[in-house]
């Protein structure tokens, strides 16, 4: 049985809206039932895009994640609401169920996604379909999915098994895996949501250049190797992919002909060290 | 429920399907292709073969026109200001504040009517100013170029002339470095698409977010060319004082020099390469003029100041080692400079800086080989494999107007039109007639004279743009009235209190404004004339191609897209057309017959152009109306010519552009526009003017800002430097506002607790916490010229001191007196200085802007 499941690249979306607004554009005023009834003219956020800054100036980043119903096979949604209110579909999508979810204010509550809403008029919680009444005519992918420039949306309709071996391949995640909610939206480059980075420039401080294929080692406390590279031409490094929140670390500078340096990171976030010289030997 | 139906239409943000039932809008979708669709290009590079997506792409503000057609601020109605009465008490100092009551159509014309002939009678049609919007809803009859001026031309009106407001330094400064007047300055990109994949190491993105200015029109085509750039390996490096969101996708590099001061990170580039011998010495010597004399000043010889990285750090912030750095790996890799977002363009052009910023940008291009393999200007958004022989022209080639003095291609265009029937122009409007220049619509009004150099778009020569021109012209009258057309100026130009105080005076004693929606400036009207929508008329176009000033714009697109915009539903309440209210308009006036064509309707025109064009030779009319859209194909023996790849290798041009003019070359079709025929590091065409111009000198310099950090008295009040570019959510004011869903977008504007949307502005940490401002906070920024209130997004997507916010918000919401208060709507432009680039520039310089920002 072939299943529906979502895959968000965060390192290809850049905050266009064209999903966000493509799904205004389906569901506002539009009734399809039995699938949904109209979205309100404002305030519902069926995919909320979430923003990410990192760092600071001029060593930043900014993600987006892009948050639709995750379309949980364990959906919480599901357990805590009155028999038949949720239900998910042979080919794995969850819906809400417009007419008989009236008044049931407590499934906004139940999803650690944030991903239901409240329609304050017609008193009835409501969250992204898929567009399971466009997939049930035919087409291939639901509207923010064709609306996406950069290919951070993908739909992929296939096996429970061929997913896994894409999971596995492709290095996929789920967001808030602790839940247990077994989402069928998957997220690729989500480290750029969750992790942060120890990033800097090294300098020369006799020439005042840039000090280009610096050695750079970080080590946790300090013993295990955790990460290293080696700059680039401005003289850049950012060590990437640490949990937030994580403790001292160990930075360790060297280059050819210039005295080394070690220098102690408490890493909260992600930060930016600024410019550090180095002295001839 | 009836039945679904799927129809065309054409956007600003790219061709759409449009699905209606029970004559209502239901989804607005971007194209797909059929199977028998023409086929799309492939390009092979690098061991890979590139081909674009089966469909086309659109526009985030484009997804949301169904929240603007049903907008609960459309102009349904004729409407009169309670307080006007034509033949009594004006009460022209009321404007933008009394109400409004409807009226039928017959009296809306009926006022407008005897207004424009008693006008006429007592003044001569001269008195009659009337001006677009930058950009108008989409559509080859219903654009600006066409219905509107086909109907002014016949009525006689003076317009207000637009500055290139998108060109601003490229055409009031490059093009006296290198031409391309009919370009207004900036480059050809032909092209460069499969050059670039092929042979480019490295580009360097300078004042330039394609991913959110969408080249011009064409959605995110693009976007997947980028993506194959960054898949190759090639490197990207940005310099904007924004980390802009192109830069958020593809940065290597992020370079933020401080606002006005990115000319001197250019001076000391060029200083690296002087000095460590990195640029093409035998290109500078066979295909430029005057290096030796810029190469004086560089290195401090003229002026005795080298321009070195120390130098250039202590004016950008940016450390010296890092523009040594950066000079030596573009020196040393072969580069594409995206100078702005089209190829040329780029909010650095609309600064005092502007003018220096392109020609530098040209300087920098010319010492690294432009045209060579790989080098060139190109800003990833132009240059796809394209038919461009394939005749269907753009909005701006004259439409159903005919008139090719306001348009630089309408030559091509207008013969095929009108073979039989009458194009039209207006006497006033030629060069020798009576001019205003837009930015200075007030000054016109309020002081009744006005004197400057250049009409407009100075698309015909070089010269043209030191014409001096002065309102009146002689024997012409002092304007009595204004037709005002689409968009609002209090959002889009500068100072812009301005313009409000100018329609709250009997200086101006009528007032008309012809627009589909309540925006901003609307509410100073004494007559408001509800236009339709694009999707309520009949109307036939193409992705992309404005042509006119950008020839051959849609190689912006992965296909050649030409759609019929088939009326959809019925126009809204009593809304017409444009062209339909034109026609009643002229009906009323004495002129339908000449206006219409003798009786066409706006679906005949439609039919008129497809003949015109090329299409009757790939597909009939039946079929073309049936399908709705037509993909060109490419030609089977398809031979790219890589834009100034001609002029590198010093052979006749070889590319599709048509300019320039023979009459500028001494040889036609070789070299470029200048006397020369060569890049110009010492412009002749300047020399000719006034080589005394020290504010536009015969060389590009850094000359530092007259409203930046070095000017102190007004820093040390203000010490925040605003950028304003060209906005991501909505095109010029379109999208914005009018309880469009686009208010919703995190990014664009803030809901807060009192129900209202607010503007956004993007300030430092530093900076916020300084003045205890946090995300999301409503804040003032305000300086001389007035304030706006505005919510603030702490981000280090600024550096301290510089703060961004764009420019182009559709309302106007005074906080209390009209042009004296504060507004809440967004108009950030009311900050921005009304002064021009320089005294012989007249072109508009919003980047200078000092503010000062507190908690509200």
């Amino acid at each position: 049985m072939k299943k529906y499941n979502m895959i968000i690249d965060v390192a290809k979306c850049h905050d266009c809206n064209n999903c966000f607004l493509a799904c205004k554009d389906e569901y506002i005023e539009n009734d399809f039932l039995p699938i949904s009834i109209a979205q309100p003219w404002h305030g519902h956020r069926w995919m909320d895009i979430m923003r990410k800054e990192r760092g600071q100036y001029p060593q930043v980043d900014v993600a987006y994640r892009p948050t639709p119903c995750m379309h949980c096979d364990d959906a919480p949604c599901m357990n805590v609401c009155k028999e038949g209110t949720v239900y998910k579909r042979e080919d794995g999508v969850v819906i809400i169920d417009p007419e008989k979810a009236r008044g049931e204010k407590g499934l906004m509550k139940a999803c650690p996604y944030g991903a239901i809403w409240w329609n304050e008029e017609k008193e009835v919680p409501q969250k992204c379909t898929f567009c399971a009444h466009l997939l049930d005519d035919g087409w291939a992918e639901p509207r923010c999915v064709q609306a996406c420039p950069t290919g951070a949306l993908k739909v992929v309709h296939t096996e429970d098994a061929e997913m896994k071996k894409i999971i596995a391949s492709e290095d996929l995640e789920i967001y808030l895996p602790e839940t247990k909610t077994n989402p069928r939206v998957y997220y690729k480059n989500l480290y750029r949501f969750t992790t942060s980075f120890i990033a800097g420039s090294i300098a020369l401080q006799d020439t005042d250049e840039c000090a280009e294929g610096a050695k750079i080692n970080l080590r946790k406390g300090s013993k295990s190797l955790v990460s290293n590279l080696v700059t680039n031409n401005y003289g850049d490094f950012k060590l990437d992919k640490l949990p937030e929140e994580s403790g001292d670390y160990t930075l360790e500078i060297a280059y050819e002909g210039y005295q080394s340096k070690s220098l102690t990171v408490n890493l909260e976030k992600s930060i930016n060290l600024g410019t550090i010289f180095l002295a001839p030997s | 429920m009836g039945k679904i139906e799927r129809f065309t239409n054409g956007t600003t943000g790219g061709p759409v399907f449009v699905y209606v039932q029970d004559g209502r809008i239901i989804r607005v979708t971007p194209m797909a292709f059929e199977e028998s669709d023409a086929p799309s290009w492939q390009i092979k590079a690098r061991g890979k073969t590139f081909s674009p997506p089966r469909k086309t792409t659109l526009a985030p503000y484009s997804f949301s026109y169904r929240s603007m057609v049903y907008s609960p601020k459309r102009n349904l109605y004729p409407m009169k200001r309670v307080d006007f009465d034509p033949n009594g008490n004006r009460n022209c100092e009321k404007r933008g504040e009394s109400g409004y009551e409807r009226i039928s159509w017959d009296e809306a014309g009926d006022i407008v009517t005897n207004e424009v002939k008693r006008i006429k009678r007592e003044f001569g049609a001269g008195a009659i100013l009337s001006t677009a919007g930058s950009h108008h809803l989409w559509g080859n009859v219903g654009y600006r170029h066409s219905a509107y001026f086909r109907f002014a031309n016949l009525m006689g009106f003076t317009y207000a002339d637009h500055n290139p407001d998108s060109w601003e330094g490229w055409h009031w400064g490059g093009m006296h470095n290198w031409g391309f007047s009919h370009r207004l300055g900036i480059p050809e990109q032909y092209d460069l698409l499969e050059d670039a994949l092929k042979n480019t190491e490295m580009i360097v993105f300078w004042s330039s977010d394609p991913e959110a200015t969408n080249g011009i029109y064409s959605a995110f085509e693009h976007t997947s060319r980028r993506q194959w750039l960054k898949e190759l390996g090639i490197k990207m490096v940005f310099i904007d004082p924004f980390y802009n969101h192109t830069a958020g996708m593809y940065s290597d590099k992020w370079f933020a020099p401080r606002p006005e001061t990115g000319n001197a990170l250019a001076c000391a580039i060029a200083f690296v390469w002087i000095t460590e011998d990195l640029y093409d010495k035998d290109y500078i010597e066979s295909r430029t003029v005057g290096f030796e004399k810029w190469k004086e000043y560089i290195l401090g010889k003229e002026d005795g100041l080298p321009k070195t990285p120390a130098w250039a750090e202590v004016e950008t912030t940016i450390p010296a080692r890092e523009i040594r750095a950066l000079a030596r790996e573009w020196g040393a890799k072969k580069t594409m400079l995206a100078a702005g977002g089209l190829g040329g363009w780029g909010g650095a052009c609309r600064a005092a800086s502007g003018n220096e910023w392109a020609r530098l940008m040209i300087s920098l291009a010319a010492m690294q080989g432009m045209g060579k393999p790989g080098s060139n200007i190109w800003s990833t958004t132009q240059g796809a494999p394209c038919n461009t022989a394939f005749v269907f022209p753009g909005y701006a080639e004259g439409g159903i107007s005919g008139d090719t003095g306001n348009s630089a291609a309408g030559f091509r265009w207008v013969y095929r039109m009108f073979s039989f029937d009458q194009p039209t122009s207006t006497s006033i409007n030629a060069p020798m007639g009576q001019h205003i220049p837009r930015l200075k619509i007030p000054e016109c009004i309020l002081d009744g004279k006005y004197e400057w150099r250049g009409k407009g778009f100075c698309g015909p020569s070089i010269e043209s743009q030191f014409h001096k021109y002065k309102y009146p012209a002689d024997g012409y009258p002092e304007i009595q009235m204004y037709w005002r057309y689409g968009g609002s100026f209090i959002g889009t130009m500068c100072e812009t209190n301005r313009y409000v105080k100018a329609y709250k005076t009997d200086r101006l004693p009528f007032v008309v404004n012809q627009s589909i929606w309540f925006e901003g400036e609307v509410k100073f009207a004494d007559i408001i004339l509800p236009a339709c929508t694009n999707f309520e008329r009949w109307d036939i176009s193409e992705f992309a191609n404005c042509s006119g000033y950008i020839p051959d714009s849609y190689t912006q697109c992965n296909h050649r897209v030409i759609s019929l915009q088939k009326k959809c539903i019925e126009p809204l309440g009593e809304s017409k057309s444009d062209y339909d209210i034109f026609a009643f308009m002229a009906e009323k006036l004495g002129f339908y017959g000449p206006y219409t064509n003798g009786g066409m309707k706006d679906l005949d025109w439609v039919k008129r152009y497809f003949e015109a064009s090329e299409l009757p030779d790939h597909i009939s009319w039946e079929e073309f109306f049936k399908k709705g859209y037509f993909v060109v194909p490419m030609p089977e023996d398809y031979r790219p010519t890589p834009a100034l790849r001609w002029f590198a290798e010093d052979r006749p041009k070889d590319t599709p552009d048509w300019g320039p003019h023979p009459e500028t070359q001494e040889e036609f079709g070789k070299g470029l526009q200048t006397t020369s025929g060569k890049i110009e590091f010492d412009s002749s065409s300047l020399r000719k003017f006034d080589p005394g111009d020290e504010e536009r000198p015969l060389i590009p310099k850094y000359i530092t800002s007259w409203e930046g950090h070095h000017t102190t008295y007004l820093y040390n009040k203000y010490p925040l430097q605003m950028i304003s570019p060209h906005p991501r959510f909505s095109f010029h004011t379109m999208g914005d506002a009018k309880d469009s869903w686009m208010n919703d977008v995190k990014d664009h504007r803030v809901l807060k607790e009192d129900g209202y949307y607010y503007w956004i502005i993007r300030i430092n940490s530093k900076d916020a916490e300084e003045r205890d401002i946090e995300e999301g906070d409503l804040v003032k920024a305000f300086n001389d010229r007035g304030a706006v209130i505005l919510a603030a997004q702490v981000t280090e997507r600024v550096p301290p001191g510089t703060v961004h916010s764009y420019e182009s918000c559709a309302d106007y919401d005074p906080l209390g007196q009209p042009g004296e208060s504060a507004d809440r709507s967004g108009c950030v432009n009311i900050l921005t200085p009304s002064r021009y680039i320089t005294n012989n520039s007249a072109g508009m310089a919003p980047n200078s802007c000092l503010v000062q920002i507190e908690k509200y």
